[in-house]
């Protein structure tokens, strides 16, 4: 075990590095960079832009050097824990994106929750039951879930909210909390308002799981050996927990890999049109003024977030799964 | 089947007694061949192509085929969308804007008549500046069927007037309502198909022709190439899609033109997609590989590219093209989301998402909710590819 875990670490560096190279050449991409946007915004209100300043701003932030060598300052920097400098906020970038990461985290952790609590007791349902009439409307609820755009059921709760209860559920904590440190009525001024985005980036994903734990718990309810259980007398209910739904559960683990990287994508999303202080809305506005540090850092994290939960869901698995060696050839 | 004749009949063989039942046989005379002719319903079933079977299997799956119907028709109304909007893309009416949907009226006055519409009577609201239709049951706009209306040109191309239908003379006809320019939101939806539905189908054949490719030098050859293919894709999958395509999206230059933004976009959806058809591909080639059957061909000197080709490929195309219609919707989603942030297409191109953009803020949940009739269109296709390739998929599994 701890072999495995240690080549995973490893494999993950040279993951990392070649992330960091993409994430770079993305930044890089847009022609022209900050100051060329800043300049022709400057002249766009019809100010003349000093040429004395940027030259000096140009020279300060680097912008003047090679890639190779923006690169590897970038990337020094990121391994120090210094992710560059945001020119939209004219701060270092730790100190504009600090909150932010963090609950980002806690909105992606509780959706992930969230979509297991819900899709378990209903995939275990529609697979015992079915082809009944709850089967095939719970599928298409799921269905529902997944081919409204996420964006569209955030405004439209934001609406019902604001009409029924007459509350704002806009944002992640009340307003008179942004900017402080944390404390206990911050946190449940947090949790308060946290379901709306966990509900609405969790409909999406809940679907999928719903449909693949009852197609894996479906396969497993024909082998023989739940057969030979009934027959033996095994109470129905024992008889499905003991075997078959803890042989259909590998998905809710080995998927964390999948969903995350999902349900990061639906929080980018919602969040811009919930107003959440999470990466979504500061992202798409670096991407828009070609903040490169910020938009990089923020890329970054977000895929470091996945390589991280797949890591995780595979130990998580190979400890779960007694089917799974670890040792020895890869199986094809 | 034929009986097999075991012996002459009437002959009662030693140790018969006479109180056994007779043993019956068949007298006519042994043919092996006819125990291998098959009627013709089974030499239907057993001759047919594998996509014949796929066909026969998809009939069986209603809500595939339904959804599939669906599908072709409303990407059948994309090649027409100037005739069946009532009104031209562009087409502003300044006395009418963010107009409520009128609904269709058959009775006036407990009487039946043609399909028509009651005008607006129309005054501002100073106290809420806001603009108040009332419905005026004295003006009947009858609708008109097959007619003369705004001028157009067909394809780009065609300057023609001709609408399947159009507002009453002189009236209005706005079934959607419309938006802040005095649009009509119906004729937008329908135009819009044309740039919402493309988009998926472009996107997923990139996807497709680089999945395949990819996924099958992987698989065919291993070794080196699929190590480096497998961990690149591992790469750009642990980069979550959406933010991945606001960077790449954003980073199109602003000066382009809308059109060239359009494939921008859609290169861009098909480029990140593809990794999830690779595997498949590259999974199924390396079981299939070492079948029987190649091997054979193989043996016969058939080249890399004809054993792929020829012989690989079209087992698992089918299976392929079930997970092809699967990620379809993705894309359709992903444009909408896309431009909804404003970071994909930009007007005058018109598709779902450009319209989903106007309905951004609550305000215009709470004051035009009909803004996000848009909406409507991309669930109902996104259901619809599910199901179909829902439908697909069991069709293309050779083991149920």
């Amino acid at each position: 075990m701890l072999t495995y875990v240690i080549r995973r670490v490893l494999i993950m560096i040279p993951t990392m590095l070649a992330i960091s190279v993409l994430t770079f050449i993305i930044i890089q991409l847009p022609p022209g960079d900050y100051l060329t946007t800043y300049i022709a915004e400057l002249q766009a209100q019809g100010e003349g832009a000093n040429l004395d300043k940027i030259e000096f701003l140009r020279a300060e932030y680097g912008l003047d050097k090679p890639l190779i060598e923006q690169y590897g300052v970038w990337l020094l920097g990121m391994l120090q824990g210094d992710m560059g400098y945001s020119f939209e906020y004219n701060l270092p970038v730790n100190e504009v994106v600090e909150d932010r990461l963090l609950l980002t985290f806690i909105v992606s952790f509780s959706t992930i929750i969230f979509t297991w609590i819900v899709s378990f007791p209903i995939g275990v349902y529609s697979a015992t039951h079915q082809y009944s009439i709850s089967d095939h409307g719970l599928t298409f609820l799921g269905f529902l879930g997944l081919a409204t755009p996420n964006f569209l059921l955030a405004l439209v709760l934001l609406y019902v909210a604001n009409v029924t209860f007459g509350t704002s559920i806009g944002g992640l904590m009340d307003p008179e909390y942004l900017g402080q440190p944390w404390s206990g009525g911050k946190l449940l001024s947090v949790l308060e308002h946290l379901w709306v985005p966990v509900v609405v980036i969790g409909t999406s994903n809940t679907a999928g799981m719903i449909r693949r734990l009852r197609a894996n718990l479906l396969d497993e309810l024909q082998k023989q050996y739940v057969t030979t259980g009934r027959a033996k007398g095994l109470p129905p209910g024992r008889l499905l927990m003991k075997y078959p739904l803890r042989m259909a559960l590998n998905p809710f683990i080995s998927d964390i890999g999948n969903l995350l990287p999902q349900v990061i994508s639906g929080a980018a999303i919602v969040s811009v049109v919930l107003s959440l202080p999470t990466t979504g809305p500061m992202l798409l506005d670096a991407l828009r003024t070609q903040d490169m540090y910020l938009a990089g850092s923020f890329l970054m994290f977000m895929a470091f977030l996945t390589v991280v939960g797949v890591f995780v869901s595979d130990l998580a698995l190979a400890a779960l799964d007694p089917r799974i060696r670890l040792s020895g050839g890869a199986t094809r | 089947m034929t009986d097999r004749p075991t012996d002459t009949p009437g002959d009662p063989g030693p140790g018969n007694s006479p109180d056994k039942l007779k043993h019956w046989s068949s007298d006519a005379p042994f043919d092996p061949y006819t125990t291998e002719t098959l009627t013709a319903e089974q030499e239907r079933f057993y001759m047919a192509s594998q996509w014949q079977m796929m066909w026969w299997k998809l009939k069986r799956h209603h809500v595939a085929v339904v959804a599939g119907v669906f599908l072709l028709i409303i990407y059948g109304t994309i090649l027409v969308s100037e005739f069946l909007a009532p009104y031209n893309l562009h087409a502003r009416d300044v006395d009418h804007i963010y107009a409520p949907p009128q609904a269709v009226q058959l009775f006036h006055e407990g009487e039946l008549r043609a399909p028509f519409v009651y005008g607006f009577k129309y005054e501002l609201d100073m106290e809420n500046l806001k603009r108040v239709y009332v419905r005026d049951e004295t003006k009947i706009h009858t609708i008109r069927w097959f007619c003369l209306g705004d001028s157009y040109k067909f394809w780009g191309m065609v300057t023609m007037r001709f609408h399947v239908f159009c507002p009453g003379n002189g009236g209005t006809l706005f079934l959607f309502g419309t938006d802040r320019l005095g649009r009509d939101m119906l004729s937008r939806i329908i135009y819009g198909a044309r740039i919402s539905l493309t988009v998926g189908l472009i996107g997923i054949s990139i996807s497709f022709i680089l999945g395949l490719l990819l996924g099958g030098i992987s698989g065919y050859y291993g070794g080196v190439p699929d190590t480096l293919i497998q961990r690149f894709i591992e790469i750009i999958r642990s980069f979550p899609e959406l933010p991945l395509w606001m960077a790449l999206s954003a980073a199109l230059p602003v000066t382009w033109s809308p059109i060239v933004i359009y494939f921008g976009i859609t290169i861009i959806l098909g480029l990140i997609d593809w990794t999830g058809l690779a595997r498949a591909v590259r999974s199924k080639l390396l079981a299939l590989r070492e079948e029987d059957f190649a091997t054979a061909a193989v043996l016969m000197g058939a080249r890399p590219r004809r054993v792929i080709g020829r012989h690989l490929i079209p087992s698992f195309m089918s299976h392929l093209i079930a997970s092809a219609t699967l990620s379809i919707p993705s894309m359709i989603l992903g444009e909408t989301a896309l431009s909804f942030l404003g970071l994909g297409l930009r007007p005058p191109i018109t598709s779902w998402g450009v319209l989903l953009n106007e309905s951004q803020n609550i305000n215009a949940v709470a004051l035009y909710p009909w803004l996000m009739l848009p909406v409507v269109p991309v669930i109902l296709v996104v259901l619809a590819f599910n199901f179909l390739g829902d439908g697909l998929r069991d069709a293309a599994d050779p083991y149920k």
